[in-house]
């Protein structure tokens, strides 16, 4: 299962940093979200896009989990080069993810590169 | 002290019109608030400005104007909106142009105004945020400096019983908190409700992202009718509480999905939302679905407001040059990458003086960089180069270097665009709050 089975995602930008909401479908599904969306494993997943440190809001009143995601926008939205200066095609890229940090950790879907 | 009705009219300054005017017409509101300016819109608006004295306003004024003005008028549903931009004062009097020619026998706007702050900024060298630089950096390429004013300045334009309110910068969640502190009389250090308020407003604001908007995912999330998706309102109480929801027939969906995403969005720390007005918590903040496209909320808080105000400053930031050319079918994403490779290639041989570029296949790696999904072979794929340069010169030579691809790249290449502009960037400082002054102006009809 991978995270788009249970959540939907929403990115926003701040200057620099990129936010990105997680939020469960079912409430139920909070604390499977959580657990797998560490700040450690969101920056990975985000490797060679992020380059600052991850900060994890839980919100589990809301079944939701919110991260920021600092220098992320290529100097901040009105800088930027690139074609999506807002990020705002960020919060797709985080559904891929396996549900299950166990199972992909060293897989394909962190980085390609590695065979 | 019944329920105000509050409408979305705008989230962006180029957002549909026909969903403003079915709220105008069919919402019942008493205050309809159009959040028009993005992060550097003031400064692209001031050098319109510069070129023609009358303009510096966002350029849908008139055309909303038009289609909300009469309902509005009709059914003493008050306007509120920062679409003053870079000239609130010239905007007013648009508004009362378009009141003339609507034939409307009587119309009071009110011009808010004091978010210019570019004169205390250049006589105060302060730092800028997220930089180890200061204002005078930015010297000779200032193009604008504007205060985010908070809800408390627009009370004297609403205490005047204004039908209109226009102002430049004010902070988005602001021109949602004021009509609501004015009607319920909430005091300014009331920071519970103005917590809450500010909640109202931060859900609004950004229109249709929380009624169906920017979340559809079919078979995921499915909404219904984007093509008419219905701008939100809200049902306010006079503790703050509210109920998000839309116009029966529209299009969109409200629940507690949509609701939540918009909650989050753009946010740092949910417990600490800085504003003009209050420090607002949404960290407490709890969503119950409690009927068809109605979602209450409640439980956000507040602490006391900040002593400085945050200013937005624009600057010239030199040209950006951009240039794309495509390849399709088999080998397509070879060729654009050889294309990669001769541009740059040519920006060395040339000697072209970038201060910083980017070239990328879209399609392959111009979203999400190296990693995410590149191992996948598209169809077809397009090639993109974009160079900040010193010059428009040097910028036109970036689409130059792509469209010669055409006779000196790979096979199969087409579809050339080109473009140039300048750039215009922004930083942030804070400026102390006694030295931001806020006017209101009456214009009569």
């Amino acid at each position: 299962m991978k995270i788009r089975d249970i959540a939907l995602a929403r990115s926003g930008d701040k200057g620099n940093r990129a936010t990105l909401s997680l939020i469960a479908y079912d409430p139920a599904d909070y604390a499977r979200l959580e657990r797998a969306l560490t700040a450690e494993r969101v920056l990975a997943h985000y490797q060679g896009v992020v380059h600052g440190a991850v900060q994890c809001f839980p919100l589990p009143h809301l079944g939701a989990v919110h991260f920021v995601m600092n220098d992320a926008l290529g100097g901040g939205v009105t800088r930027s080069l690139a074609l999506d200066a807002h990020g705002k095609t960020l919060s797709a890229a985080i559904l891929d993810l396996a549900l299950d940090a166990d199972k992909d950790w060293t897989a394909s879907t962190l980085d390609p590169r590695i065979p | 002290m019944t329920v105000f009705r509050i409408g979305s009219g705008a989230g962006y300054s180029g957002d549909r019109i026909d969903p403003a005017r079915d709220l105008a017409e069919r919402g019942q509101l008493d205050a309809l608030v159009f959040e028009c300016l993005a992060e550097r819109t003031i400064s692209l608006a001031q050098l319109r400005r510069s070129a023609d004295p009358d303009a510096g306003f966002d350029p849908l004024l008139e055309a909303r104007m038009r289609a909300v003005l009469p309902a509005c008028v009709a059914q003493g549903v008050t306007i509120i909106t920062n679409m003053g931009a870079a000239n609130p004062l010239a905007a007013g009097k648009a508004v009362l142009d378009v009141a003339r020619e609507l034939g409307l026998s009587r119309l009071r706007v009110a011009v808010v105004t004091g978010d210019d702050v570019l004169p205390w900024m250049l006589a105060h060298d302060v730092p800028l945020m997220d930089s180890d630089q200061s204002v005078r950096s930015l010297d000779g390429r200032l193009i604008s400096a504007n205060a985010y004013l908070g809800a408390d300045a627009l009370l004297p334009a609403l205490q005047a019983s204004a039908d209109v309110v226009i102002t430049g910068r004010v902070a988005d969640p602001a021109l949602f908190l004021a009509p609501l502190m004015f009607h319920f009389g909430w005091a300014l250090d009331d920071w519970q409700r103005l917590g809450q308020g500010i909640v109202v407003g931060h859900l609004l604001e950004c229109a249709a992202q929380v009624s169906g908007g920017y979340i559809a995912d079919p078979g995921f999330v499915d909404v219904p009718r984007l093509d008419e998706v219905g701008f939100p309102l809200a049902e306010v109480q006079v503790d703050g509480r509210c109920v998000i929801t839309k116009l029966a027939g529209t299009g969109g969906r409200v629940d507690r999905l949509t609701c939540t995403a918009q909650l989050l969005y753009e946010l740092e720390d949910p417990a600490r939302y800085l504003q003009p007005d209050v420090v607002a918590d949404f960290s407490g903040v709890h969503l119950t679905e409690v009927g068809p496209d109605r979602v209450q909320v409640e439980g956000a808080s507040g602490h006391p407001r900040p002593d400085q105000l945050k200013v937005t400053l624009g600057y010239r930031d030199g040209f950006i040059g951009e240039g794309q050319i495509s390849y399709a079918g088999p080998g397509a994403r070879a060729r654009g990458e050889l294309a990669l490779s001769v541009l740059e290639r040519r920006l060395q041989r040339l000697g072209l003086q970038t201060l910083e570029h980017r070239a990328e296949l879209i399609g392959v790696n111009a979203m999400h960089g190296p990693g995410l999904g590149t191992d996948r072979e598209p169809y077809e794929v397009r090639v993109r180069l974009a160079a900040r340069t010193p010059t428009r010169v040097l910028a036109e030579q970036v689409g130059q270097e792509v469209e010669a691809l055409y006779l000196n790249g790979p096979a199969g290449g087409g579809g050339v665009t080109m473009s140039v502009r300048e750039a215009v960037a922004v930083a942030s400082a804070l400026i102390p709050r006694e030295a931001v002054v806020c006017e209101c102006e009456i214009l009569e009809l």
